[in-house]
Order: structure tokens, then sequence, then C-alpha cells
């Protein structure tokens, strides 16, 4: 609690540095780390994989993007509009994907976000293609970088609440049986397909504003946001921060952006690196960043007892 | 009048006939024990029953409502709980959470998105653990406690769903002696206190004669006898079933 209010703090003195730079990282991190989060909904707290998340990203993305620019309609009407199609698609393909389990659940979500991505490519009247839908008329009131810096922070606080309060509700709790046994679930008179589909449309609506928010900041949506490499991304940042803690990953998403950056100024080697992380995650690091964290302080209050 | 009735139920594992025409009637408010050698057909019996597996022929009603190929989440909703022989819990949650989840479903909380889980069914929690015994094991992971009171778990989250009837599948097995007295004279109160429909199956003979009004001996998925404890104990058939085993529920 106290570390989430001083990173608050933190980020709402930012701007004041007047480091540009500093706060187009952030912002990328912030977008980044919710929609690692809503990922999470679905894999942490109720144990269903998903290949294919970019598919609500890019759907809230490119919505918001094409409502604004080419149907001029006003931000507070493109943007909830945006998030209410990122919703409507992730309740469609959850009632498919949930008839599924396992890996067979993962590989539909796969495929319809390849499907979502077949549309983009392929819809260029609309979406522009593989050139990009560049240039969003941005709205006037966000057209400078500090007050986008304040809009995304204030969505993204807002989404990351509402995410914690439904991870840690009754629904939430349930969530997490279901995610443990989910036959056991089931005699106890929960539906725990009605559950799952429950989990995938909030992950897919959380999922759809930070695509939103991502199209603003970029001033575009390009195809690759919905290709499966950005679902990995999402992926690979929720089981580097740890998926069984609430903001892992929010921490694996700045980590892993970080070191993509940081990578970027000496190599082009980025892929490669990303794959050692991968292995390092995999070998060493089952629970992620949070669950060594919370290893080493078990460690350490162990010893201090023993002591 | 019968509460739970199965009609000519049969279970065909792709040639193999595990439940063969079982028509039983359970009575409101009788305990009635299911017995049989190993393999006999027991736990897919329960499993037709509670909608875990989905019966090849033959009908199962609850309360006069047909029942057959329903999902386990709506039998349980009827009123039809059950535990398990293999343990079936949560096992990296806690105790408590083990129970309080079943709470939280029976009052229709689960789909409650900004309600915080925390202090859903506090009290109701503390209080059946308190009831099956395991209210200072509360905080501790359910998968580390020993084997019996993993069993006593699995109890209690059959009784957190309020049943009319309760299904029980070996309840016992795995338990220390002293467990299983605890657990028997638990389950015999419960079910008077409440005027619960128990049926239940288990293989200590001393427990099956202590508390069931009747019985019925399932072999090769076939009933082969069903009645008083007496008239069963002494059935030629079924003293031929248990060849040499002692059926006197005495000497344990
Ligand atoms: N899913 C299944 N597929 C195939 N065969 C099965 C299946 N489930 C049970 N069987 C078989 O059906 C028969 C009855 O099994 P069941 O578990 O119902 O017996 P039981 O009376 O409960 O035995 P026990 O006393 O050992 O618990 C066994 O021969 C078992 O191998
Ligand atoms: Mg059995």
């Amino acid at each position: 609690m106290l570390a989430c209010l001083i990173v608050l703090i933190a980020l709402v003195a930012l701007p004041m540095s007047g480091d540009l730079h500093a706060m187009d990282v952030t912002v990328e991190i912030m977008i980044l780390a919710l929609f690692a989060l809503s990922l999470n909904t679905l894999i942490g707290y109720s144990g269903n994989v998903s290949f294919g998340h970019a598919a609500y990203f890019a759907i809230g993305g490119y919505t918001n993007a094409i409502l604004l620019t080419t149907y001029h309609v006003p931000l507070l009407i493109a943007m909830p509009v945006a998030i209410l199609f990122a919703m409507v698609a992730s309740m469609f393909v959850a009632w498919f994907c949930t008839r599924l389990t396992d890996i067979y659940f993962a590989m539909l979500t796969l495929a319809f976000s390849m499907l979502v991505w077949a549309i983009l490519f392929k819809w260029r009247e609309m979406t522009n293609g593989d050139d990009g839908f560049v240039g969003i008329a941005m709205p006037a009131f966000l057209d400078d970088r500090v007050p986008l810096y304040y809009f995304t922070l204030a969505v993204v606080t807002a989404s990351i609440g509402l995410l914690w309060l439904i991870c840690h509700s009754a629904f939430g709790k349930v969530l997490v049986a279901v995610r443990e046994n989910r036959t056991r679930a089931g005699f106890v008179g929960v539906d725990t397909r009605r559950m799952r589909w429950t989990a995938f449309v909030i992950a897919g609506t959380f999922g759809g504003i930070a695509g939103s928010l991502y199209a603003l900041f970029k001033s575009g949506m390009y195809v690759e946001n919905a290709f499966w490499t950005q679902s990995a991304q999402a992926l690979i940042m929720t089981l580097l921060g740890g998926m069984y803690s609430f903001f892992g990953p929010a921490i694996g998403a700045a980590t892993l952006h970080l070191l993509e950056i940081l990578t970027n100024r000496y190599t082009e080697y980025w892929p490669t690196v990303l794959g050692g992380i991968l292995l390092v995650i995999l070998l060493f690091l089952p629970d992620g960043m949070v669950g060594l964290a919370q290893k080493i302080q078990s460690r350490f209050s162990r010893n201090g007892g023993a002591n | 009048m019968a509460i739970l009735e199965t009609q000519n139920l049969m279970k065909d594992f792709g040639g193999f006939v595990a439940t063969n025409n079982v028509s039983l009637q359970l009575i409101e408010g009788e305990r009635h024990a299911i017995i049989g050698p190993n393999g006999a057909g027991k736990t897919t019996f329960f499993n037709l029953i509670t909608g875990h597996l989905t019966p090849s022929s033959g009908k199962v009603i609850f309360e006069g409502k047909d029942i057959t190929g329903m999902v386990p989440h709506k039998v349980v909703r009827l009123g039809l709980a059950r535990s398990f022989q293999r343990i079936n819990i949560y096992p990296r949650m806690t105790v408590f959470e083990n129970v309080q989840v079943a709470l939280i479903a029976r009052d229709h909380n689960h789909f409650k998105l900004f309600s915080l889980g925390e202090p859903h069914n506090r009290q109701d929690t503390k209080d059946l653990l308190e009831l099956v015994g395991l209210d200072t094991e509360a905080l501790e992971i359910a998968g580390e406690l020993s084997y019996g009171k993993q069993k006593q778990l699995e109890l209690a989250i059959a009784l957190a769903e309020n049943p009319r009837v309760l299904l029980l599948d070996e309840p016992t097995a795995g338990m220390s002696p002293q467990e299983t007295d605890e657990a028997i004279e638990l389950v015999d109160r419960i079910t008077k206190e409440r005027g619960l429909t128990l049926l239940f199956t288990e293989h200590d003979m001393s427990v099956v004669f202590g508390i069931s009004d009747r019985i019925s001996v399932l072999h090769h998925g076939e009933i082969i006898a069903s009645g008083l404890p007496d008239d069963v104990r002494n059935d030629p058939e079924v003293r031929r079933v248990y060849l040499g085993e002692s059926l006197d529920g005495e000497g344990h």
C-alpha cells in the first residue's frame, strides 16, 4: 500500500522535472503495465493462458483512432466506444474459448487474435493496412505532452484500482478457487465456465483501455499491435513480474520495457536478449520477480528468527 | 416418500459396464449405506447422481424432478452435495478460504465484482470450521494438512453447501481411528439436527452398521441386496461376495 502511494506520488511529480524523454518512457510503461495487469486477470487469477490478448488492445486502439480521425468523434465518446468494442469482442471470443481448457483454450485465443490481425491488415480503406493508421486527430486538450501524461496517469490509475478491486472481490476469491480446482468449484455450485467467461471479458475490456491510450500516445496504431508477438510480450511481462501477485505484471512491464530500451541502445539483438530473459524466468524464476523477492524476504526473516 | 431415486441407471465405459440397471429409492431423512468390494461401482454411482458423469441410460430423479445429465453446479443448487473419496479441495488455498469459497457460492455472491472478498461469510466460515474441528488450522495451507484433516475439510466443504441430501464417498478412508470416530459422530449429529438424508459409501463395517438405517450392496455394478442392516448381513448372496470377511461390525 505504502509502495503504491510512493510510486503514485513519483508519477505525479515526474513532469515537474521537465524531462520529456522520461515522460514518454513512463507513459508507455503505464500503458504496458495496465495491459499486462489486464491479461493477468485471466492468466494469474483464472488460470487460463491466452496467446491472443493483443486483439483487444488493437481493437481498443484502432477504434479510438478511427473514430477520432475518420469520423471526428469527440474523445469522450470515442474512447468509451472503443472500450465497449473491445469488451463486446472479448464477450464473443470468450464464449467460444471457455468451452475449451488448457492448451486448446490458448490456441483458440491465438486463432481469434490472428483473425483480428488479418482484418486490420486487409481492411485498407478503414485501417490503412500495413502502412499503419498514423496521424490521429488529437483532441485539443490533449495536444501536448504534459496533459497527455496526466490523462494517461489518471486513466491507468483508475483502471488499475478497479482491477485491484475485482481481483480482491468475492468474485476474485472464487475465481482463484476455479483456477485451483475447477471440478471442486463446480461441486460447490459455481458455474465455472461463466466465471472464466467473465474473467476473459474483464481482461479484454481493460486490455482495450490500454490500447485506446496507446493510440493517443503513439498518435497511431499499427498492425503489429495486433500481432501475436504483442500478446507474447504481455505474457512475458506477466511471467517476469510474477502472475501470482497482483502488481507483479506491472513490475514485469516496467522491467522489460526498460531493458528493451537499454538493450536497443547498444545492440540490435533485443529478440535474442528477450529469449534469454524468458529462459531465465522459466528455469529460475517460476513465480517471477515478486516470487523471488518473497523467497528472499522469508529466508531473511527466518534467519532473523533463528539468530 | 423418495427424495432421490435412480431408475435403471446404466454406465458403460466403452464396453465395461460399471453401473448396471441400478434402481434405488432414497427415503427422506434416512441414512443409506452403499457397500461393495473395490471396483464394485460405488464411486461411479455417485458420479452419475451428481452430474460428474452422464449415464448411458436410465434416470436420476430428485424430488420428483428429472435431473439426469444435469451439470454438477446445478445439481448442487437443488440441495445435493457430495464429498469425494479422493481428496478434492483447493490445495494451495488456506483451510479458511476452502470453506469460505463454498459459502460465498452458496449465497450467490460469486459474481460480485466490486465487493471485497475478505469479509464475506467470515462468521459462518469460522463456525463451520469449529464444527468439524479445524478451527486451529484455519490459516494453514490446505494441501499441507494431514490426510485425515484434509478429509475433514472435504466434509466441511460439502456441509457448507447447506444440502438436503448429503453424499459422502468413503468419508473416513485414511483417517485415524480417533478421527474416524469424531467424523462419524459429527455426521451422525448433523444429519439428525438438520434432518438431512445421507447416502454414503464406507469400507469400515462398524461404521456402516453403526449408523445406517438401510444398506444396499453393489457388486459388479449391480445391486445384489438392499434392505435393513440385519437382513443384508444375513443375505446369503452378500455373504458369498464378502467371502470370509466379517460383516458383523464388531471387533474394530
Ligand atoms: N472413467 C472411467 N473410465 C473407465 N473405467 C472406469 C472409469 N471410472 C471407473 N471405472 C471403472 O469402473 C469400475 C468401478 O469403479 P468405481 O470407482 O466406481 O468403484 P468403487 O466401488 O468406488 O471402488 P473403490 O471401493 O475402490 O472406491 C472399476 O473397475 C473402474 O476401473
Ligand atoms: Mg470408490
